[in-house]
């Protein structure tokens, strides 16, 4: 097992397309770091970069201490997993497991070691002998997954293993593989754009934008301190509600036709400029004099709660109730933040968190 | 969903196989019928007479020039598969790689495809030709003795260059179209399994082209056996002294050329009964070590 440390990678394909720009990043020994990003956001490039699948333009990624730029694929010590499993077709699934140690030339008991150990810590056995076409997709990642365990290598990549499975599988999977690598500890970097995921299974999120890094934190952290606008609504569900406003005391900012109060000693923000305040949907309460004015919309009923949608302002704004929670009808509601520190304030030039 | 229509009665069904069956019967079974019925008669040289003679004509079959004829067209159509498939291949392989150009190098090699069999032949045979050729005329300075109207050997490379150049098309179109069919990640997985080139292709490129290898080489041994002809008979009309003469050209000249309708029909029958056996044979031993 080893630490996988990026330094001021780029990628630049033919005709001057950046899709990576710059990316600086440790992924500890050890850890389970997911890249988590928009499609097109560069997160599979990256993870193919380390993986040797593709050149790297300017930069260095090293694994261990060791600097892997100009090393095969083969030479580098990894395993991954594919989207679309890229199992060979015409071997069985013993075969699929073994090849990677045959062509290593590893002893004959040992593979057939090996490949028991996986396929029991799977739940495969019986399939076994079958061909990879006669297995349902959940069985067919999980051949994959058994593909890269017996290698045992210094570092497991995932390229969106899971979105090809149906959303029950694709739950039952995420837990599996959380709980696989609470088993192996093995260093494993995992390519996903469902937040979900993410969250579950990190203990490191590296939030990606545009070929570059957004944040990069414990799943709690970049829930609960987004580090830019970006980050505030791609993570969550619903988004995080943005609005802008106006200072107008240390802890004192207008917005929506309200007044709000916010932390001033977490946020760096002079009297007088103009930010945006972002609120996630759980935080705001209904009712609170001198709140914002709230135009309702209508309901989204998800059964334990319900999302309530209208507008503050003109501006979108949606906040989760109890489902048994009723709610005073007409355009009467005033709405607010539960507490000063629910209150994210964010520069509305460059759209980071003025947090400091 | 059912998907099979059911008809009441047994008229409507009968009419509706009609068209199909009238096409098979007169332009399959017919022939074939005629030709084995042919193949049992005798027709004396002024054509005045026909006689039945029963299995005279495949008697005639065992004669030493005969055997010589499928000894030939044996050694023909191996070079001409064994060449075409593995010249097709190496050019798709290189072609499904991602280069400068890719698509004009594919139309390049898709062309000779749209040459006809006799049109083929007339320009190699221009290229080839002692006397007038370019190539062969190259070849004459270069101190390489060349002479395909008088030398057999010579006569044969010729025509198996020829029929190779016109099948590689064919076989590089269905190769490349195999080659992308498998996944990059399959390609990846295994570049990642620590696979060497040579060996990422013979343990995988190769089997997962395994079921378009054995599509072509059926159809390909039957274009060596067939569709040659044209070929030969635009460059050397089977000479010299028959050293390009198939088994399909032998029924030709035979029948066409020579009258004898009862022996051109018995050695069509024979070479009917070998190409079934030859296809039967790929299908019960190398089908099998197909995945599909």
């Amino acid at each position: 097992m080893a630490a996988v440390t990026l330094e001021n990678v780029r990628k630049t394909y033919t005709g001057n397309v950046e899709a990576v720009r710059g990316v600086s990043l440790t992924i500890p020994n050890g850890s389970f770091t997911v890249l988590l990003g928009p499609s097109g956001c560069g997160k599979s490039t990256l993870l193919r970069m380390i993986a040797g699948l593709e050149t790297i333009t300017a930069g260095t990624c090293a694994i261990g201490d060791r600097i892997v730029n100009d090393i095969e694929p083969a030479e580098r010590d990894i395993a991954m997993v594919f989207q679309n499993y890229a199992l060979y077709p015409h071997m069985s699934v013993y075969d699929n497991m073994a090849y990677g140690l045959r062509n290593r030339r590893t002893p004959k008991d040992e593979i057939e070691r090996r490949v028991a150990e996986a396929a029991k810590l799977l739940g495969i056995e019986e399939f076994l002998a079958r061909k990879p076409r006669a297995l349902s997709g959940g069985q067919r990642q999980r051949v994959a997954m058994g593909r890269a365990i017996v290698r045992d290598p210094q570092v497991f990549l995932f390229d969106e293993p899971l979105s090809n499975l149906d959303a029950k599988l694709r739950v039952s999977m995420r837990l599996e593989i959380r709980r696989l690598h609470n088993r192996l500890k093995a260093t494993s970097i995992f390519v996903t754009h469902d937040q979900v995921e993410a969250m579950t299974l990190a203990d490191q999120v590296v939030v990606m934008n545009g070929g570059q890094i957004e944040q990069v934190g414990a799943p709690t952290d970049v829930y609960r301190r987004p580090a830019s606008k970006f980050v505030a609504t791609f993570i969550g569900s619903p988004p995080m509600n943005l609005l802008p406003g106006k200072i107008v005391a240390p802890g004192q900012i207008e917005a929506g036709g309200g007044a709000l109060a916010y932390d001033a000693d977490a946020f760096d923000a002079r009297v007088g400029a103009g930010v945006d305040i972002g609120i996630r949907a759980e935080d705001i309460v209904v009712g609170a004099s001198g709140g914002m004015p709230f135009v309702h919309e209508f309901v989204e009923e998800l059964g334990a709660t319900r999302v309530i949608h209208g507008t503050v302002a003109g501006h979108p704004l949606e906040f989760v109730t109890p489902a048994a929670a009723e709610l005073a009808a007409g355009n009467s509601l005033r709405v607010s933040a539960a507490s000063p520190a629910a209150v994210h304030v964010f520069d509305p030039a460059t759209g980071r968190s003025l947090r400091r | 969903m059912e998907k099979r229509a059911i008809f009441g009665g047994w008229l409507v069904p009968y009419l509706l196989l009609v068209p199909q069956m009238v096409v098979v019967l007169f332009f399959f079974y017919w022939p074939a019928v005629q030709t084995v019925w042919q193949s049992f008669l005798l027709e004396d040289a002024f054509g005045l007479r026909t006689d039945f003679v029963w299995f005279d004509n495949y008697k005639d079959l065992a004669s030493r020039e005969y055997l010589q004829t499928i000894g030939r067209t044996v050694v023909f159509s191996t070079c001409v598969t064994v060449l075409s498939l593995s010249i097709a291949l190496l050019l798709a392989i290189q072609a499904d790689k991602s280069i400068k150009g890719a698509g004009v190098y594919k139309t390049l090699l898709i062309w000779p495809y749209a040459v006809a069999p006799a049109v083929a032949g007339v320009l190699w045979l221009f290229m080839f030709q002692p006397s007038l050729g370019v190539v062969a005329r190259a070849m004459r300075n270069l101190g390489i003795p060349w002479n395909p109207m008088l030398n057999g050997n010579h006569a044969l490379l010729l025509v198996i260059l020829a029929s190779v150049w016109k099948q590689i098309s064919y076989n590089f179109l269905f190769f490349l179209a195999g080659l992308q069919a498998i996944p990059r990640a399959v390609h990846e997985a295994a570049a990642i399994d620590g696979a060497s080139r040579t060996r990422r292709f013979w343990t995988v490129t190769f089997p997962l082209l395994a079921p378009t290898g054995f599509f072509l080489l059926t159809v390909n041994i039957v274009y060596a056996f067939f569709d040659t002809f044209g070929i030969i008979d635009a460059m050397t009309g089977g000479g010299p002294s028959k050293a390009t003469e198939t088994l399909v050209y032998s029924v030709f000249f035979q029948g066409r050329l020579g009258g004898n309708l009862g022996a051109s029909a018995a050695q069509s029958v024979a070479l009917m009964v070998i190409i079934v056996a030859l296809t039967a044979v790929q299908f019960r031993f190398i089908e099998r070590k197909v995945t599909y």
